[in-house]
């Protein structure tokens, strides 16, 4: 494990434990066990996992709002369990469900969630920056899940904390919302924010984390950057590491006459390609003058290095849990 | 959308002070509580008509006192019931299933401000009633001891407490759906047969024995004897402490926050 050279988060050897479960005949079940974890000022912490795996369970032993069974956890420091206000507004958190009153409007709502710091952020830049003033007049109630989504992530950051949980940040955003709200969290760690977030969104953890923990079953599976990650179990195949082609072209073309048949070559739709394998600058060239030979112009071409996606169902297995 | 957020350098200059945060949630959860129909249907409009009700029949006939000085007290125990049992049960019962408490209690307001500022907009609301419900009673000819003002207002207090306790009980334990059946039937049945507004000696005779123990009672009959004789019966605010402090305990222990 690494060690951080200036911690908002170190989470040592936590377990939870909830019920006692009707449903498990009065025992209790075990959701959390044996999870450590540091994030870091100036770096996106991320906590990849399927849905139930633990993840918002360990951010809410984190921030104090749930009492922990067991490990020790400190949050700037200090132990969540025992925080005061003082802790409290240097922290931030965007609850997974919101967490905003119904009945509220959104203009209102960050004022009065400003008043309870003594030097919040100026309220009408944030406001402008999320693109809240489109939606200003609108009941909490009535707005969109990528409007209530940015609301949120809002009222997170009026006090300007140090450190910022984000529940599953992306959850119910459009592609517009997404990039606002991405930008912003990239550019809050630039300044110095510690931000640690969920996801059971592979792309969200790669576009963003510095750093990635893959939550299984309460258990923390691996960890390291995102490049640690990709190259996890691909040590040097001579170089070359395993690749995947898509391209769209006309259906039933007999790839294998072109490039031979060490790699796997599967028709998913007619028409739609994928050659996966040991892809090699020779087999493209192959490919591309028999193009040019039969006259064939893909609709689509794409070339895709292992995913993060392959990683996490490498480690935590391909069962649908 | 591209301007920078001003992210502050300088160190982290913390939370406003407690009274205010405290003062500021109290603010905010009064305006939601007087902008919300239903809630102003319960707190203010049930109480006029059950004043107007018990002035214009001959229900409360022939206890001793015209029908207003005995119903105005008992009217203005039904507005602590209203507001702190039912409306402010609810509307908690509702910020749970949200997630509203778990977001403010991890703001600097924590769980401690949360609950002061539920108890000061539960007052204010009860000023504002006091306020409204003793100026059309006025209209109709109330006169209440002046010496029963001092006690009468404590006692409302008192009341407010009791049932806000029993009101976050509800709401803390059950889903808000059923906080909602629960202290809608309630306010209900002790409205009608819990010795609230109808003095128990105009009860069925199984409550007239049973009312005297229960909050609603208690506040009722306790009132009337401030406001209409001007003394204070000490086992009325007995019971109103013990359902304080009992089911404010039960809150402590049993509240689910999520």
């Amino acid at each position: 494990m690494r060690s951080p050279e200036s911690p908002v988060l170190t989470i040592d050897g936590l377990i939870k434990d909830v019920g006692p479960l009707a449903s498990l005949d009065g025992k209790m079940l075990r959701v959390v066990s044996d999870l450590s974890m540091f994030a870091e000022h100036g770096q996106i912490t991320a906590l990849l996992g399927a849905n139930g795996a633990g993840k918002t369970t360990t951010l809410e032993c984190a921030q104090g709002l749930q009492k922990r069974t067991g490990g020790r956890i400190g949050l700037l420091g200090e132990d969540p369990d025992a925080a005061g206000a003082n802790l409290r507004s240097r922290v931030g958190v965007m609850l997974q469900d919101g967490g905003l009153p119904p009945s509220a409007r959104p203009i209102p709502l960050l004022r009065h969630i400003a008043g309870m710091y003594q030097n919040p952020l100026p309220l009408d830049g944030l406001v402008e920056r999320l693109g809240i003033d489109t939606f200003s007049r609108t009941g909490v109630r009535r707005l969109s899940g990528g409007q209530k989504q940015r609301l949120s992530l809002a009222a997170a950051l009026i006090g300007n904390p140090e450190v910022l949980f984000l529940d599953e940040p992306s959850a119910g955003l459009d592609p517009q919302s997404r990039q606002i709200v991405f930008e912003l969290i990239a550019e809050l760690r630039d300044a110095g924010m510690g931000i640690i977030l969920t996801t059971h969104l592979m792309d969200d953890a790669q576009r963003l984390a510095d750093y990635v923990y893959i939550i299984d079953a309460g258990r923390n599976v691996a960890e390291g950057t995102v490049a640690d990650l990709l190259s996890h179990g691909h040590e040097a195949m001579d170089g070359v590491t395993e690749r995947t082609l898509f391209f769209d072209a006309p259906a039933g073309l007999d790839i294998a006459a072109a490039i031979g048949d060490e790699l796997t070559i599967t028709e998913s739709r007619a028409g739609s390609y994928a050659i996966a394998g040991t892809l090699t600058p020779q087999h493209l060239a192959k490919l591309t003058a028999w193009w040019a030979e039969k006259g064939i112009m893909p609709a689509s071409l794409r070339l895709e290095a292992r995913s993060l996606e392959d990683v996490f169902l490498d480690i935590s297995g391909r069962d649908i849990r | 959308m591209t301007s920078a957020i001003p992210v502050r350098s300088t160190p982290h200059a913390g939370p406003a002070p407690l009274m205010r945060r405290i003062l500021l949630q109290g603010r905010y959860e009064t305006l939601t509580m007087i902008r919300n129909g239903e809630q102003l249907i319960l707190a203010v409009i049930m109480p006029l008509l059950a004043l107007v009700g018990l002035t214009v029949t001959p229900l409360l006939d022939g206890l001793g006192a015209n029908r207003v000085d005995i119903a105005t007290p008992g009217v203005l125990a039904l507005c602590a019931m209203s507001t702190a049992f039912t409306g402010q049960g609810i509307a908690t019962g509702f910020d749970r299933r949200y997630g509203v408490l778990r977001f403010l209690s991890t703001t600097p307001l924590g769980r401690t401000g949360l609950i002061a500022g539920k108890i000061i907009a539960v007052l204010a609301v009860l000023v504002l009633q006091v306020l409204v419900i003793g100026a059309v009673a006025a209209l109709l000819g109330w006169h209440p001891r002046p010496e029963g003002w001092l006690p009468g207002l404590g006692l409302l207090v008192l009341g407010a407490a009791a049932f806000t306790a029993l009101g976050l009980l509800v709401a803390g334990t059950v889903r808000p759906e059923a906080t909602l059946a629960i202290t809608n039937l309630l306010w209900i049945l002790l409205g009608a047969l819990g010795g609230i507004v109808v003095p128990a000696e105009r009860l069925p005779e199984l409550a007239q024995n049973v009312v005297h123990f229960l909050p609603s009672g208690a506040l009722g009959q306790s009132l009337r004897d401030a406001f209409l004789h001007g003394n204070v019966s000490l086992p009325y605010v007995l019971v109103l402490l013990l359902w304080t402090i009992v089911p404010g305990a039960a809150a402590v222990r049993w509240f689910k926050w999520n």
